[in-house]
């Protein structure tokens, strides 16, 4: 009787054991972003160059732009799938940590004839909100300084398309520019270290 | 049992202050000990990356990385050497002097002979290791015997990239045109699921455009396609009709490296002029020596949030060798495991507790040069039936062949390489 209460209780004690997940907290900011990293790069600097740098990003842009992934708004590619798989929270608490990671900047090739007719361009429609040559946010713009420019032309192929909807203030601003314009302030952008 | 389950609970009452202590006799995660030291074996897609974690998580845990080659040469994207997007296989390798320099890892270029679960210890061609935590990270072994004849020499597998992949591209390019190539896919589970199909579309794309009238026979173990099915066969449809012949259900026993013919299921003979076998996979050969292999007597069976073994204390294993529940053996799933199994390593030796593991997949694969298709995964544990699932939504495949993917996927495969390297 005595051996059997044992090997019972040892058992219990092994099946909990054996769910340890039951004990584990829940998933850090760390865990959900460091998986993140093998598209998006090593604490969210990327490198490769039509993989945005998530490191130093707005807090309010990531949890948008997750948000308009995983409702569908936004069009993507697998962004729209790996979104569904977040809470808002977890959501929340990625953009936490991504924007608190320092940006390593990245050598991408621009051209400089090019960035500096960009520069001329910002300086005319962009700079109200993208502030700093881009290295600053407010509300809901993102970080676009120190982009590598094939992804910044990929995000420029979707503004002009209307595959990426523009707010209203952005429409507005955009409308005089030609794809030359945007070309140049992509260059200009992607110079900014 | 009234009786019983009253002793029971006085038990566990009394045991309640103990409780992580108790625990760790079953194969959860001990507490601390003091160790300091963590070895992993394996310095492929995930052993790498726990190296890495663990000392960007911790730099006063010392940690050995324990590899036989100088380099690592990518399974992930070797197809495209294989179709002739890629001139070799450079841009797929990678070295392990910037990750140690730049994480303080020791990177010992041995071949790992035992592991003494018991003593703690991991024995090389260049001494002994001692470790207070052990990962393996060994990938897969074959199991050759179970294809009568087998000789990699002759039919590649090219399922490990490096001179098996060159092998197999230098007999497709010797090939006359007009010629067959056999590609026989094993059952699953097995590395990469989606990745022999992409090589179908590899080779089928390098017959179609250097070898006019050739054509590629796909013997497939399984009763249809493992991975992405919709989308390979849009794939097929559209550039390589005529050229591949699908033929599922078709699981090769035997081969006759003189004739060039494969056997299936010993009566059904094929011939090929080039003839890729992949045979049926199993866990590094290490992880069976060391005794981390399940009844199956194939993979590892581990505790899916820490990743340590159900069978060795004090050992963790992660990527292709493991079984972790909806996790497809892939490249992004071992790197994902690998910083799971990190992060918990690193709290336990520090004294805190665990965390849930969160894991990401995301697996391209291209159809053609300017188009490829991926298929993606959000995983966690649940904790009822304590198996890794994935998050209801997230999985999913391509809408569509895409060439914004192949851009993509360009980007994924310098991005997870460079990780694991710098």
């Amino acid at each position: 009787m005595r051996r059997k209460i044992w090997s019972k209780c040892a058992l219990a004690v092994c099946a909990l054991a054996i769910s340890a997940a039951a004990h584990a907290a829940s998933p850090s900011a760390e865990m959900l972003s460091n998986a993140c990293a093998g598209c998006h790069g090593t604490k969210g600097t990327s490198a490769g160059p039509s993989m945005p740098s998530l490191a130093g990003q707005s807090k309010v842009f990531f949890i948008d732009a997750m948000k308009k992934f995983k409702s569908g708004e936004r069009n993507a590619t697998v962004m729209g799938r790996l979104a569904k798989g977040y809470t808002d929270d977890q959501i929340v608490a990625m953009a936490d940590y991504f924007a608190k990671q320092k940006p390593q900047g990245q050598n991408t090739a621009v051209d400089p004839a090019l960035a500096a007719k960009g520069k001329a361009i910002y300086d005319g429609a962009c700079k109200r909100c993208h502030l700093e040559n881009g290295k600053e946010f407010e509300d809901d713009t993102p970080v676009v300084a120190g982009q590598w420019l094939k992804y910044l032309q990929i995000q420029i192929d979707d503004f002009t398309s209307g595959k990426r909807k523009m707010s209203e203030k952005k429409t507005e601003k955009v409308k005089s520019l030609s794809r030359d314009d945007w070309e140049a302030v992509a260059h200009f952008y992607a110079s900014q270290k | 049992m009234t009786m019983e389950r009253r002793n029971f609970l006085k038990l566990l009452g009394a045991g309640a202050a103990t409780a992580t202590v108790g625990l760790s006799g079953c194969a959860s995660l001990s507490a601390g000990g003091g160790g300091r030291k963590v070895v992993v074996v394996g310095g492929g897609y995930g052993g790498t990356i726990a190296a890495k974690y663990i000392r960007m998580m911790d730099p006063s845990i010392e940690v050995t990385l324990i590899e036989r080659n100088d380099h690592f040469i990518s399974c992930p994207f070797s197809n495209l050497y294989l179709g002739g997007l890629l001139p070799d296989l450079s841009s797929l390798t990678i070295k392990y002097d910037k990750l140690a320099a730049n994480y303080g890892i020791k990177v010992v270029q041995a071949e790992v002979t035992g592991i003494d679960a018991a003593g703690h210890t991991v024995t090389t061609s260049k001494g002994v290791f001692n470790y207070d935590r052990l990962v393996v990270s060994p990938g897969i072994e074959f199991r050759t015997d179970e294809i009568k004849g087998y000789n990699e020499e002759i039919m590649p597998h090219a399922w490990k990239a490096g001179p098996q992949t060159m092998l197999l591209r230098k007999q497709l390019e010797a090939m006359q045109p007009g010629g067959t190539v056999v590609l026989s896919i094993p059952l699953a589970p097995f590395r990469c699921p989606p990745g022999p199909y992409e090589r179908t579309n590899m080779i089928a794309m390098y017959l179609k455009e250097h070898k006019p009238g050739s054509k590629i026979i796909v013997l497939d173990a399984n009763p249809d396609i493992v991975s992405k099915k919709g989308l390979f066969l849009k794939g097929w449809k559209k550039h390589y009709e005529g050229i591949v012949d699908y033929r599922p259900a078709k699981k090769v026993t035997e081969v006759d490296n003189g004739k060039m013919t494969v056997l299936v299921e010993g009566i059904e003979e094929i011939k090929g002029d080039v003839i890729n076998v992949i045979p049926p996979q199993k866990a590094g050969q290490i992880a069976h020596s060391a005794g981390l292999v399940g009844p199956d007597k194939k993979w590892c069976p581990i505790n899916p949030t820490t990743f340590e073994s159900t069978l060795q204390k004090d050992i963790h294993v992660i990527g292709d060798s493991s079984i972790a529940g909806a996790m497809p053996k892939s490249g992004y799933s071992a790197n994902s495991e690998a910083k799971a199994c990190a992060a918990n390593i690193v709290a336990v030796m520090n004294g805190r507790g665990i965390t849930d593991m969160s894991g990401v997949n995301t697996c391209y694969s291209f159809v053609s040069a300017k188009e490829a298709v991926s298929v993606t995964g959000v995983y966690q544990v649940n904790k009822e039936k304590n198996v890794i699932e994935a998050v209801a939504g997230s999985v999913g495949v391509s809408p569509d062949l895409s060439e914004l993917e192949a851009v993509y996927a360009q980007s994924w495969i310098k991005n997870i390489l460079t990780e694991m390297s710098s």
